[in-house]
């Protein structure tokens, strides 16, 4: 007896949205496995990584914090990935934005008005868009590879941040710490609730739904799937190719940049040499788990924020490395993509009896 | 003709020998609830050409992919030379000796031909061997092909060719061709049909699938028909003329097409002035200075060998590839310049070659596949930005009804329709707009007899309704039977559209190979 693929007449709906779930079991199965091999009982580390987040307020917001950003710059991967454009780089627009808008508060800390923070958030998300637009441009133009141009400019911005921060904008009052100065609050999202919630969640919420509508019902999202799935049927329907890298690559953009300046200004407020734990990463993660849909990634979106959570907690209660999350948010990709083949492919077991049914 | 059940022998014809290849008993596939095989049995026998024949969506393909591994049947049995076998994948079908070009070709469009054939051959051959192996066979058999090629630049017709020499370099014992002429030009055909001769003569099989009952009567030795996914009839096709054949496989006579009378000419509603491109590909043809005019209440129909720029027309008339501002006029408006939309919005509809891909999106349902070429024409099919999906469906009910499009469950994804259903969809899609200039590539390729005569017919009443229909067509049969004028392209460039009466065939033929251009123009003076 042999393993199979046969290709499925149609696209397997069931099978779409059982595969990150799948994908989720094996994942948990390969980690207890993995905590095992490293001498600890199994039930007890998941628990500490899984669950245990879950059980108290604090935590729960501290979810939402991280679950913020994967989800503003997740849903824009989605456009882009839907659209066939590779878009790698929602780390390095994350960052532009974040470094964009926080000029305000940091070239001008005087200027503090009702329309400091929307101007700030207007920066950011123009920053973000215009960190998109390069690679953008070099596709359209040159034909360049996006995957690469995107990667490269995310080391880029992040070199930028750390030269800013340990140079010109470096807080005069920081005791040489490599630290702008703090935003004042006329530059700082609001909270939400009492703790370190801010209103950036409703900004991804916003997002999530707008991109939902636009994707399931808009024609706009209509071209975005027949530009990504036949490229040649997108042109005859009129769609244009280049319009659409331009499009993807600045939504994609815009909302990395968003992400970015409400992680500065409403969570650490201000800049650091390092502001992310890898967000525009893990969002690539975020996009395929959530089915490239706007409300999976809603769900895909928290889920890796609790592996962030997770990976710290363990490394707490059970002094294994925070770099647990890295394996784990690995293994969640890989096994997506490998259960993604079921969905237009069905395992068949192949063998003698195969054909030798009766009539 | 004889009606038999699947044990019996068949009855009437030339006594059949050969030694028995392959062997199908009762063999059954089901796609949800359609049964698409009903306990089909078929034996084909060593120098034997035997015809599959059907209409549309009778279940020919599918029963061919069973007997090639490439879907597995739910119930029967297969015998190689009288051992029973189980074929579980292409693979397998080739060790025994199984060959197959199919419907919707199977090659990476990225790739070079001789890189899409290493694909399929064993392990370990050598590209420089295995190019000098396609050079001798297609040479061989006079099939040519540029082994350096890149599948994307090539045509329909020469893809098919790649299919082919592929096939043939696994040197087969059995050979299935699911409608190889379809795409074919009559020169082309007739080469097909040398080398397949030669195949039977050395004692190989071949299964073969065509529309083209003439060509069926011509060269195959046995028939059998199927209807509904059964298995109605086996005959000899010599014995048979192709109407009752046809009669055999619709179950009823085929109507004869009503041109009506030909219309005074009406205004000038398609022309193209001087229109020039260069080739955009290394295997592309550039398109050199046409002139046409085609009218409101007549059908132009352009004759041509594969690959003479008939794609590349196609796309300069349908915006996908822009030209001089004055070069494309529809209804006297220049629209050279204008996006493919633009040319619909002004009444023009396209249905270009490739169905699947280009035509339409394979993976997606019917209805989206209309808003794909309807969404700006005043169809209701979006509103303020957003889709309409209960419009499209209505659409769609009402395109699968008035075209006969038959799938296996309502509002199927367009990569599950059988091969002629979806060219009936993508001509139907746009005939149901009344356009008032129409640019067809193509347009019964794959199409049963029943149905063939169903778009024609819908495409002359088109026309005699006042609008201009310009045909793109390698079947000669079909130009004759609907044009009023004709053109042919060669190589780029295109001789005057002539009334279709002072046309012969001779002529046509010399015009495809370019043969007026040493007269100095004689092709003007009809
Ligand atoms: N993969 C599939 N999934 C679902 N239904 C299918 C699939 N393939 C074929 N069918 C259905 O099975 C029936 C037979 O299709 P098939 O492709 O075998 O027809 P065919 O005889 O080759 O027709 P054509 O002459 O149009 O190519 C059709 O009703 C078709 O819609
Ligand atoms: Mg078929």
């Amino acid at each position: 007896m042999r393993l199979e693929l046969e290709k499925r007449a149609e696209h397997s709906t069931a099978m779409a949205l059982l595969s990150p779930v799948i994908a989720l079991a094996l994942t948990l199965v390969s980690g207890a496995i993995l905590f095992a091999a490293l001498g600890e009982n199994p039930a007890e580390a998941l628990y500490v990584f899984f669950i245990e987040p879950l059980t108290a307020s604090w935590s729960l917001q501290e979810l939402v914090v991280k679950a913020t950003p994967l989800i503003l710059i997740g849903v824009g991967l989605a456009v882009c990935y839907l659209s066939n454009t590779w878009n790698i780089g929602g780390e390095g627009q994350f960052t532009a934005g974040a470094l964009a808008g926080s000029v305000l508060p940091i070239l001008f800390p005087d200027f503090q008005t009702p329309f400091t923070l929307p101007l700030m958030l207007l920066m950011g998300i123009a920053g973000g868009m215009a960190w998109a637009a390069i690679p953008a441009f070099l596709k359209v133009r040159f034909g360049t590879n996006e995957i690469l141009t995107s990667l490269m400019l995310v080391y880029i911005a992040l070199l930028l941040l750390d030269w800013l921060v340990r140079g010109p904008w470096r807080d005069p009052d920081g005791y040489n710490f490599p630290e702008s100065r703090i935003f004042s609050d006329a530059a700082s999202l609001p909270a939400l609730a009492d703790g370190r919630m801010h209103v950036g969640a409703i900004f991804a919420l916003i997002a999530v739904a707008a991109l939902a509508v636009v994707l399931m019902k808009s024609l706009k999202g209509f071209e975005i799937r027949v530009l990504g799935q036949a490229p040649r049927a997108g042109r005859f329907a009129g769609f244009s190719q280049n319009k659409m890298v331009w499009f993807a690559f600045l939504l994609s953009g815009g909302l990395a940049g968003l992400a970015g300046i409400s992680e500065v200004s409403g969570s650490i407020n201000q800049l650091t040499p390092v502001i992310s734990p890898g967000y525009g990463f893990t969002a690539i993660i975020v996009a395929f788990l959530g089915r490239l849909n706007p409300i999976g990634i809603l769900f895909s979106g928290l889920l890796l924020a609790l592996s962030y959570l997770g990976g710290e907690a363990a490394q707490v209660a059970l002094g294994i490395s925070d770099k647990t999350t890295r394996v784990f948010q690995g293994m969640l990709l890989f096994y997506v993509l490998a259960c993604d083949t079921l969905i237009l492919y069905r395992i068949r077991l192949g063998g003698p009896a195969a054909t030798g049914k009766g009539a | 003709m004889t009606a038999t059940t699947p044990t019996d022998p068949p009855a009437t014809g030339r006594e059949r020998q050969g030694e028995i290849l392959l062997e199908a008993r009762g063999i059954s596939k089901r796609f949800g609830e359609v049964l698409a095989n009903d306990t089909v049995s078929l034996t084909l026998r060593a120098g034997e050409i035997h015809a599959l024949l059907g209409e549309n969506g009778a279940g020919k393909s599918t029963l061919v992919k069973i007997l090639y591994g490439a879907l597995e049947p739910n119930g029967g049995t297969l015998h190689w030379q009288g051992r029973e076998v189980t074929i579980a994948s292409p693979a397998e079908a080739r060790q025994l000796g199984i060959g197959m070009v199919f419907q919707h070709f199977s090659l990476f469009e990225a790739l070079t031909v001789a890189e899409n054939i290493a694909l399929a051959l064993p392990k370990g051959t050598g590209m420089r061997e295995l190019s000098a192996r396609i050079r001798e066979v297609s040479r061989d058999y006079g099939l040519t092909l540029d082994p350096e090629a890149i599948v994307a630049d090539l045509p329909v017709g020469i893809r098919q060719r790649i299919e082919i020499v592929r096939c043939l370099l696994q040197e087969p014992r059995l050979i299935i061709m699911d409608e190889p002429t379809s795409v074919l030009t009559p020169q082309e055909a007739d080469q097909l049909f040398l080398t397949l001769e030669r195949l039977t003569s050395e004692g190989c099989a071949i299964l073969y699938i065509s529309h083209r009952l003439e060509e069926v009567k011509r060269i195959c030795h046995h028939a059998t028909v199927m209807r509904h996914g059964k298995v109605i009839a086996e005959c000899d096709p010599a014995q048979e003329t192709a109407a009752s054949l046809a009669r055999m496989m619709v179950g009823s006579a085929v109507h004869d097409l009503d041109r009506g009378p030909r219309p005074e000419a009406g205004a000038v509603r398609l022309e193209l002035r001087g229109l020039s491109a260069p080739a955009d590909g290394p295997f592309s043809v550039a398109i050199d200075n046409v002139d046409l005019k085609v009218r409101g209440g007549e059908i132009v129909a352009i004759a041509g060998i594969a690959g003479n720029g008939q794609g590349e027309l196609f796309n300069l008339l349908s915006g996908e590839r822009l030209s001089a501002p004055d070069a494309v006029q529809i209804d006297g408006q220049s629209a050279g310049r204008s996006s493919i939309t633009a040319r619909r919005r002004a009444g023009a509809a396209f249905v270009p070659e490739e169905r699947l891909g280009h035509g339409a999106v394979p993976g997606l349902r019917l209805s989206e596949n209309i808003v794909l070429t309807r969404h700006s024409t005043g169809d209701g099919l979006v509103r303020g930005g957003f889709v309409d999906r209960d419009r499209a469906g209505q659409l769609e009910q009402r395109l699968k009804n008035n075209f006969d499009v038959r799938m296996s469950h309502d509002d199927a994804e367009a990569r599950a329709l059988s091969g002629g259903n979806l060219q009936k969809f993508v001509i139907g899609r746009e005939l149901d707009r009344r356009p008032g200039v129409l640019v067809v590539n193509q347009p019964t390729w794959g199409v049963d007899a029943g149905a063939a005569a169903l778009i024609r017919q819908e495409l002359i009443d088109l026309s005699r309704q006042g609008s201009a229909v310009l045909v793109i067509s390698q079947d000669l049969d079909e130009i004759f039977e609907i044009a009023d004028r004709i053109a042919v392209i060669s190589r780029g460039r295109m001789s005057d559209a002539e009334p279709a009466e002072a046309m012969t065939r001779e002529r046509i033929g010399l015009l495809m190979g370019g043969m007026d251009e040493g007269q100095g123009g004689a092709t003007h003076a009809a």
